[in-house]
């Protein structure tokens, strides 16, 4: 009889289990009703917040381009304020008013960019293409190729912008998971290294970059290492690894007794009790702190690659900026797009990490 | 835990050795047996990375690449752009970056006691001129009624600090600093700003041994701002005025904020802007790939002062590569007009002069009127002996690298002999200046003296 309610039980449960499988892969009518719903709702937010951008930047052309008809008119008279106004209309980039750029020029800006990276990668294979005989000379001779001269196009400053990042990421996390680690198991340590947490974490990027290029450089001195790639992600690892370190440290010594005690039943081992029990347990705060680390990281990096002179976003921008073109203002707005847009991406990667390792529900 | 951390581990750990494997750039090694395409000379180091700054006279650089003058001698040569002025110098002594556009000044201060220490060498003088001084829009109505008239009823050029004086002197009588900026401490911009004005008596301020500011005693406040950040600041009444290079007094006009009020053609006709640079070191452990470095820019120099070709330049010095600006903003100085007030455009086919006048050859002289300055300023705190200003200068300014590769092209064919000039390295006396004073290079001490703002120093 027990065994007949035991088979019973298990294959309710199975019926069970398949039916909430079988729910969670076909949604139902309601669900989809509401995914679109929301889908809905996000679309006309963005037509608002273009439309609300167009008028916006509309305004604020029309106030400068006033300003200048005005200006040739107190100085150089009537003539020439007519002149100006029909300058100002025709687009001609001689006369146009530096503003906030419209969502058109913004556009336009993007698209320049792409047919640009083409430019330069065709550049860049008939380039290899010349220098192929040489190389293979130098091959024969034992010395390093010729590499690209040119300059890297906006895509490959994306490129170099995520590999740095990951790099520092990476960083931050051999850093600050094993000291976390370490903080939360030990109150001493914990009240030991709090000061020093308080102090550091505040600082910012601009001096962790200094501070790691002083050491960087002189190590680096008499090699021909990417030296602007390693000052970069050290000091981006640096900047960012508070948030991970914290919540480690918080998600360790804020572990459920009850837990602790099995371990002690069971008698595991330090080991086993740190990865089977330990880190189980506080995944979700460290996986918070990562997030925010991947966050922070990404925030930062644009204003160290800008002064480490790494061929990263943050060098883009800023070259954007002392460019001064008619086009400029309208491709930096365009890096702010791809930035954030990057940045949200980043955080869906955490996030999609953090459910397929966690055991409870993750907080979008 | 769930099972597939290790996975994510290891996808982790391959991404961190990709990434890190990809980036390092290859080991430039030694390599005694590249042959240039067309010269004789066997290039040690053949790929290179030249760094500059956004401004029209770094076109030798940009023409040098673009017309294939670097790879006609075996060079391959990436030319980037650097944020600042002291980033190019730290760049350049921590050798990641080869050889730079630099200001006149900046090897020599480094050689003489001011600023980071190092020893760099110019064997290539990149241009004369190009320089000028905006200042606001305000500044400028208070100080046209100073101004004298031309016949024209438009205002007499040169305008010396003279018309600027009253408005300083109101400023200060409002309890208001007036304050202008140059773009570094030892910047032919600095001393041209300095001498402009204290020709008219205004004191620009000294520096001392304990204050690297340069602000003691000051009537108008020096500051340093990169150059293509001025225009902002200008625009947000941080500095009143500015002394710079272009496109950046044209970017003024453009955009309407200020007005350009004399050129540093004007402050000393002719006067040394920008030089290249490079290490002592690479010059002895690459004797030819400097001079095949030097052939390149002599020639790239040669074409722009070739008339016609200006307009090229322009588009090339318009692509974001180089300076970016707008070509309609570079084509003004670079084509031989200057816009001063907005609809007041002046010829001025010598502001920007690349290869006349023997302007790539690096003249001691030159080399010493910065010496001076720097003196005469307090950059250099104590008095100096003649001899050491002649000394000094030796072995920052090298004519000889210059004459092996002004040999070399006239061999093949590429300038005419007579572009070398016969001199000592010193040229003669001159008065071309805004206030008439006399300069020869080879008495720097009469010349510290002779001015009355400024250290002076015991005849000996």
């Amino acid at each position: 009889m027990k065994e007949a309610t035991i088979q019973i039980d298990q294959k309710e449960t199975l019926i069970n289990k398949l039916g909430t499988k079988t729910k969670k892969m076909v949604p139902s009518k309601a669900a989809l009703g509401g995914s679109l719903k929301k889908m809905g709702i996000s679309f006309l937010s963005m037509m608002i917040f273009l439309i609300v951008w167009f008028l916006g930047s509309s305004y604020l052309f029309n106030i400068e381009a006033n300003v200048k008809i005005q200006k040739a008119l107190q100085d150089q008279g009537e003539v020439a304020a007519a002149e100006m106004e029909a300058c100002i209309k025709s687009g001609d980039k001689s006369c146009q008013p530096n503003t906030l750029p419209s969502p058109v020029q913004v556009w336009g800006a993007f698209q320049n960019l792409i047919v640009d990276h083409k430019a330069i990668s065709a550049k860049k294979a008939e380039f290899a293409a010349s220098t192929a005989a040489t190389n293979a000379q130098r091959k024969a001779e034992g010395l390093s190729a010729i590499t690209y001269t040119g300059r890297p196009s906006f895509i490959d400053q994306i490129i170099t912008s995520l590999k740095t990042v990951f790099v520092g990421f990476l960083i931050s996390l051999l850093i600050a998971v094993p000291l976390g680690i370490v903080m939360g198991l030990n109150e001493n340590l914990r009240v030991a290294f709090n000061w020093l947490i308080q102090v550091f974490k505040p600082v910012s990027p601009v001096v962790w970059l200094l501070l790691v290029f002083m050491i960087v450089k002189t190590l680096t001195l008499n090699s021909d290492m990417n030296t602007s790639f390693i000052i970069s992600s050290i000091s981006v690892g640096l900047c960012a690894m508070w948030a991970t370190l914290v919540n480690t440290s918080v998600g360790v010594s804020s572990v459920n007794k009850d837990y602790l005690n099995v371990a002690k039943v069971l008698k595991l081992g330090v080991w086993q009790k740190i990865f089977k029990v330990i880190l189980p347990s506080a995944i979700p705060l460290i996986f918070t702190g990562m997030r925010i680390t991947v966050s922070v990281a990404w925030m930062v990096l644009i204003a160290i690659e800008l002064l480490a002179q790494s061929p990263g976003l943050g060098s883009f921008v800023w070259e954007e900026f002392q460019n001064g073109a008619n086009d400029s203002n309208a491709k930096i707005i365009v890096a702010m797009f791809v930035i954030g847009i990057i940045g949200f991406l980043l955080d869906r990667i955490m996030f999609w990490i953090q459910q397929s390792v966690s055991f409870e529900k993750v907080m979008a | 835990m769930k099972n597939i951390f290790p996975f994510y581990l290891i996808t982790f750990v391959a991404f961190f050795i990709m990434s890190c494997g990809g980036t390092s750039t290859p080991a430039a090694s030694v390599d005694t047996s590249t042959k240039a395409s067309s010269s004789a000379l066997a290039i040690e180091k053949p790929q290179l990375t030249f760094g500059f700054i956004k401004l029209t006279d770094m076109a030798p650089l940009a023409i040098a690449k673009e017309l294939g003058y670097f790879k006609d001698e075996g060079l391959f040569v990436t030319i980037e752009a650097q944020s600042n002025w002291k980033n190019v110098l730290d760049r350049v002594i921590d050798g990641q970056l080869d050889g730079s556009h630099m200001l006149a000044g900046q090897p020599i201060a480094a050689g003489a006691g001011f600023g980071r220490q190092a020893e760099l060498i110019t064997p290539f003088s990149m241009d004369l001129n190009g320089n000028g001084i905006t200042v606001s829009n305000d500044v400028w109505a208070k100080m046209k009624p100073n101004v004298p008239k031309n016949g024209d009823g438009k205002p007499a050029h040169p305008i010396k600090a003279d018309a600027l004086k009253p408005v300083v002197e109101s400023y200060k009588a409002d309890g208001k600093a007036f304050k202008m900026g140059m773009v570094f401490p030892v910047s032919t911009h600095n001393y041209e700003i300095r001498y402009w004005l204290a020709a008219a008596g205004i004191n620009p301020g000294m520096y001392t041994a304990d204050n690297i500011q340069g602000q003691v005693d000051a009537d108008v406040l020096l500051s340093v701002t990169p150059p293509p950040q001025m225009p902002a600041t200008l625009e947000a009444g941080t500095i009143y005025g500015y002394c710079v290079g272009e496109p950046w007094n044209q970017q003024a006009v453009f955009k309407g904020i200020g007005v350009p009020v004399v050129t540093n053609y004007d402050i000393w006709k002719n006067n040394p802007e920008k030089v290249f640079v490079m290490r002592k070191d690479f010059a002895e452990k690459y004797p030819n790939t400097t001079i095949a470095i030097t052939k390149a820019l002599i020639r790239a120099a040669k074409w722009l002062d070739t008339p016609g070709n200006r307009p090229a330049a322009v588009g090339i010095l318009s692509m974001s590569d180089y300076v970016g600006a707008d070509s309609v903003v570079i084509a003004n100085s670079m084509t031989g007009t200057f816009e001063f007030e907005k609809g007041d455009k002046r010829s001025m086919p010598d502001f920007n002069v690349f290869y006349r006048y023997n302007a790539t050859y690096p003249f001691y002289s030159d080399g010493v009127w910065f010496l001076t300055q720097m003196r005469r300023w307090g950059q250099i705190p104590e008095a100096k002996p003649a001899d050491w200003y002649s000394k000094k200068i030796k072995n920052i300014y090298r004519p000889d690298l210059w004459t092996s590769a002004a040999e070399a092209l006239v061999k093949e064919g590429k300038i005419p002999s007579s572009d070398l000039p016969a001199t000592d390295g010193y040229k003669p006396a001159t008065t071309d200046f805004i206030d008439g004073k006399t300069f020869d290079g080879k008495d720097p001490i009469g010349y510290i003296n002779s001015f009355k703002i400024g250290n002076k120093d015991i005849v000996q």
